[in-house]
Order: C-alpha cells, then sequence, then structure tokens
C-alpha cells in the first residue's frame, strides 16, 4: 500500500497540479482556443469524439504491435548472427546503423509506394524506427557473456545451441529488455508518421482535425497516441520486473 | 565407496606466448615439465600474472600450448575422457537466472543426462557442500562463501577425477575461506581425485596440499617442487603448528628468490 502511495502520488499530483495551472493560465491569457484549447475543452472533445478516437488508437496499436514484435523477432535474429562471428559482426553491422540513421519521415512515402495506403506501410514506418534498438542492445549483452562461463559450457562439450539457449540468450535478457523499453517509444512515433502517409489511425485523426482547425481534437488524438506509448513502456518495465527480479537480491525482499 | 583413483597429469616440456599484433610478445609458460600422481593434491604457487591460469586452463584444454605435449591419463593407462575433469574459477560464476539447484545440475545438463539423474546428483553434491537448505535460491541471495560453494558443488557434481582450481577462494573473507579449504581438503579426501589447486597464498598451500610446486614470474618454470610432509589428517589446529611454519617458511624462501 506504502508502495502504491509512493509510486502513484508524485506524477498523480504533479499531473493535477500542471494540468490545473494550464486551465486557468490559458483562460487567464485568453488564448484563442485554435493555438492552445484548455485541458478541459481537450477532454470535452475527447468524449466528444471518442466514437473516432478509440477505434483510430485500435488501428495504430495494432500496426505497433505488429511492428514491434517484427522488430523483436528480426531484431533478435539478426543480433545472434551478427554474435557468432566478428568478421561477420564487422562486415553487416554499419548497414544496421542504416535503420538508426534512415530519417522516417523521408522514406515514409516510399513505404507507401512498396506497400501501398493501409497497415503493411504503417507496420513497415514503425519496424524500422524500433529495429535498431533491439539489435544493438541484443548484440550488446550477447556478447557480454562472461568468458568464463563460456569455458564452463566448453568444458561440458555443450553445443553451439546449448551455449545460445542456456547461456547467451538469457545474459542478454536485461539488455534486450533496455532495448525493448526504447524501441516501443519508438514504435509509436514510426506509425503516426506512417500513418500521415499511409492512412488510418490517430495520424489520420490529427491531419483531419488539424485541416478542421479543431485544435483540441489534435490535443486528444496526440494524448491518445502518448497514453499508448505510456502503455507499452509500462509493460516492458512490468515484463523486465518479472523477469529479473530473481537476478537481484534487492527486489527478492519487495 | 570403491573410489576410482585420480587423473595422472603429465605436462611435457609445455610453452605458451601470447601474440597481439602490435605489441610485445607475453610468454607466459615456458618449457614447463610436472607430474602429478593419481590421487595427488598439489598446491601451484607464485607471483600474480606468472602464467598459474595459463597452465591451468591447457590442462584443461581450454587453451592449447604452442609447443609440448600434456597427457592426462587414468588409472588403467587410458587417455582421461574430458568429463573426467571439472574447473573451479577465481570467482563462483553462476547463472543468475537460475537456483542453487539448477546452477549444481548444469554440467550434467550439458553433458545431456537424464533429469532424475541430474537432480539427484546435483542435491548430492550440494549437500555435500553444506548447502542442502540453499537449493531453491538464487546467486542473488546467497553471500560471496556461498556463491563458491555452489560453484565447487557444481564442479563436484560429474564426479571428476581431476579438479582443477584457480585461486577459487582468493576473493573471501580469511575465516570462510579457512572453512572452505577445510571442506576442499574433506572432499578430495573422501574422492580420491588429482587436485591442481592455483593459489598465492603460501598458508593455504601448505594447510591443502601434499605438494607445493613454486613457480618463477613469467614466463613461468619451477623454481621449487616441495613435498609437503604435514601428514594426511589436517584440520584448523594445524595452522598453528611449528611445522606447518617451517614449511611456510620453505615455500616463502622460495618464492622471495623467484622474485628477485
Amino acid at each position: 500500500m506504502s508502495r502504491l502511495r509512493d509510486t502513484v502520488l508524485p506524477p498523480a499530483a504533479t499531473f493535477v497540479l500542471t494540468t490545473a495551472a494550464a486551465e486557468l493560465g490559458i483562460r487567464a491569457a485568453h488564448i484563442s482556443p485554435l493555438l492552445l484549447p484548455t485541458p478541459s475543452a481537450v477532454a470535452r472533445a475527447a468524449v466528444a469524439h471518442a466514437p473516432t478516437l478509440l477505434p483510430a488508437l485500435a488501428t495504430t496499436a495494432k500496426a505497433v504491435a505488429i511492428g514491434l514484435s517484427l522488430s523483436i523477432a528480426v531484431g533478435l535474429v539478426v543480433a545472434i548472427a551478427l554474435s557468432t562471428s566478428r568478421f561477420v559482426e564487422r562486415a553487416f553491422y554499419p548497414y544496421a546503423i542504416f535503420f538508426q540513421i534512415v530519417p522516417i519521415v523521408a522514406i515514409a512515402p516510399l513505404l507507401v509506394i512498396w506497400f501501398g495506403y493501409g497497415i503493411r506501410a504503417v507496420v513497415a514506418a514503425a519496424f524500422i524506427v524500433s529495429v535498431f534498438p533491439v539489435i544493438a542492445n541484443a548484440l550488446a549483452g550477447l556478447l557480454s557473456v562472461d568468458p568464463a562461463l563460456r569455458d564452463l559450457f566448453r568444458l561440458y562439450g555443450a553445443s553451439g545451441f546449448a551455449r545460445l539457449v542456456k547461456l547467451s540468450l538469457p545474459w542478454a535478457l536485461p539488455s534486450v529488455l533496455v532495448g525493448l523499453r526504447i524501441a516501443a517509444g519508438l514504435a509509436v512515433i514510426g506509425a503516426i508518421v506512417g500513418e500521415f502517409v499511409g492512412g488510418g489511425g490517430l495520424g489520420v485523426v490529427v491531419l483531419e482535425a488539424m485541416r478542421q482547425q479543431r485544435t483540441d481534437l489534435v490535443f486528444a488524438a496526440v494524448l491518445h497516441a502518448a497514453g499508448l506509448g505510456l502503455a507499452l513502456f509500462a509493460a516492458v518495465n512490468v515484463a523486465s520486473h518479472f523477469a529479473l527480479r530473481r537476478w537481484h537480491s534487492q527486489e527478492d525482499e519487495t | 565407496m570403491c573410489a576410482p583413483t585420480g587423473v595422472e597429469v603429465r605436462v611435457s616440456r609445455v610453452s605458451r606466448t601470447f601474440r597481439t599484433p602490435g605489441q610485445p610478445d607475453v610468454p607466459a609458460v615456458e618449457s614447463l615439465d610436472l607430474v602429478a600422481a593419481p590421487g595427488e593434491f598439489v598446491a601451484i604457487l607464485g607471483p600474480s600474472g606468472c602464467g598459474k591460469s595459463t597452465l591451468l586452463r591447457m590442462i584443461a584444454r581450454l587453451d592449447r600450448p604452442d609447443t609440448g605435449s600434456i597427457d592426462l591419463r587414468d588409472a588403467a593407462g587410458a587417455a582421461a575422457p574430458r568429463d573426467a575433469l571439472a574447473y573451479v574459477f577465481q570467482d563462483a560464476h553462476l547463472l543468475p537466472w537460475r537456483d542453487v539447484l539448477g546452477n549444481v545440475a548444469l554440467p550434467l545438463e550439458l553433458q545431456g543426462r537424464a533429469a532424475g539423474e541430474r537432480r539427484d546428483a546435483a542435491l548430492r553434491a550440494i549437500e555435500r557442500v553444506g548447502l542442502a537448505d540453499a537449493a531453491g535460491r538464487h546467486p542473488a541471495q546467497l553471500s560471496g562463501g556461498m556463491r563458491m560453494r555452489v560453484s565447487l558443488a557444481r564442479a563436484l557434481v560429474t564426479g571428476p577425477r581431476l579438479l582443477l582450481l584457480d585461486e577459487p577462494f582468493a576473493a573471501l573473507d580469511e575465516i570462510t575461506r579457512q572453512e572452505l579449504d577445510d571442506q576442499l581438503r574433506a572432499l578430495w579426501a573422501d574422492t580420491g581425485a588429482t587436485v591442481l589447486f592455483v593459489t598465492h597464498s603460501i598458508a593455504e598451500a601448505v594447510f591443502l596440499a601434499e605438494r607445493a610446486i613454486v613457480l618463477t614470474p613469467r614466463p613461468a618454470r619451477i623454481l621449487l617442487d616441495h613435498p609437503v610432509d604435514l601428514g594426511r589428517a589436517r584440520d584448523a589446529a594445524l595452522r598453528g603448528d611449528p611445522r606447518f611454519a617451517r614449511e611456510t617458511r620453505v615455500l616463502y624462501e622460495a618464492l622471495r628468490r623467484g622474485a628477485r
């Protein structure tokens, strides 16, 4: 109970205070709702447009989920392949960085050309921006395996597969989860950008609302997207906690 | 228990030099000869970084000598199989995601033994090192000394005929270290395995071994090969015995000679 109070209360208090301050500040300064709607106006827009926003959120969430799953699967396979030899790593890693530096906004139209309008282009955008952190962190984890434990596995004649499954992958798990935490946030960004050009989901709601000068609805849609990113981030954190709780004695005692 | 005897270790004219491009060669071991009889407890002493670990790794076939040969033979004179040997590292090196039982059973698992057999053997090994109550705990919940015990149990679980220990208790406090020394000595007496124990502690070498070998600083060569004449039964009281001090002095003098 006290743990809940310690972890939930401070951010909740910040939220209430900043929202109240924004509400009062915007009203007092008479800022046009076209520029900056009050939090209450955003909340009213969210409720009024719930029939639009919620399905859009579901569409975006689906694209993010597929894109992120692809990133995890492809990222892990690529990282395992890169970790097998120095040569392979040197030959291919520089090209993996391509995914990190590619400006997703610039290539999003290309994705529509390749995959057509719809969820496939959006998934591709979410995948492209989120795969690199998975590769980079998984690779770092796989390469950091304790040399003494490698020796131990050699000593008992372990196969390469046994070493991968029983040593390298579990050893890399904390790094993989760090990568996943970063990837989750990026996948939402990628999906929204993808939707700007590929259509569907919250990205389209934002564009439509902007054209109609419904700034309150733009905010409402953006908040839905942020909520999605936050939920994924929290999910990864919860997964990390349960996956790693045995590794650290402090967490055992709580 | 009809104890099968330990493995005979025969190291002949072994040299090993580490070469890194762009850096001077580091000769770790040079033309070293060493024979350990089956069931013998040999302590290998030497200054830090003198190539002791390299020697041990080569005996474990984790590294290869540049020249010379290393022969491991069982009582019948046949080449000893690789699973006759176990290695204990400087630190415990346990898998943090596995409990004590899972860590100790790991070598049997990698050798492809059946699950039931693994569990029984692992529980016996855990009991042997005095950790029966901790079988379900994870490494993060154990003290340094307990972790080292788990590491020892993991080495014992396959019933090795040759036990290689590389400064295993160096990081532990003195009391824990002496406890583990006592335990190791008892385990050796029980199992009849050959033990090669690398250490830089003279007192530990004298207390544990039947024979102490002092190596020179890099490259490692044998400076002194000294039988430790303190009988088979050894207990904590021995550490205060004048004979213990005498043996210690002999090794100390040799180490000092080597340092010059």
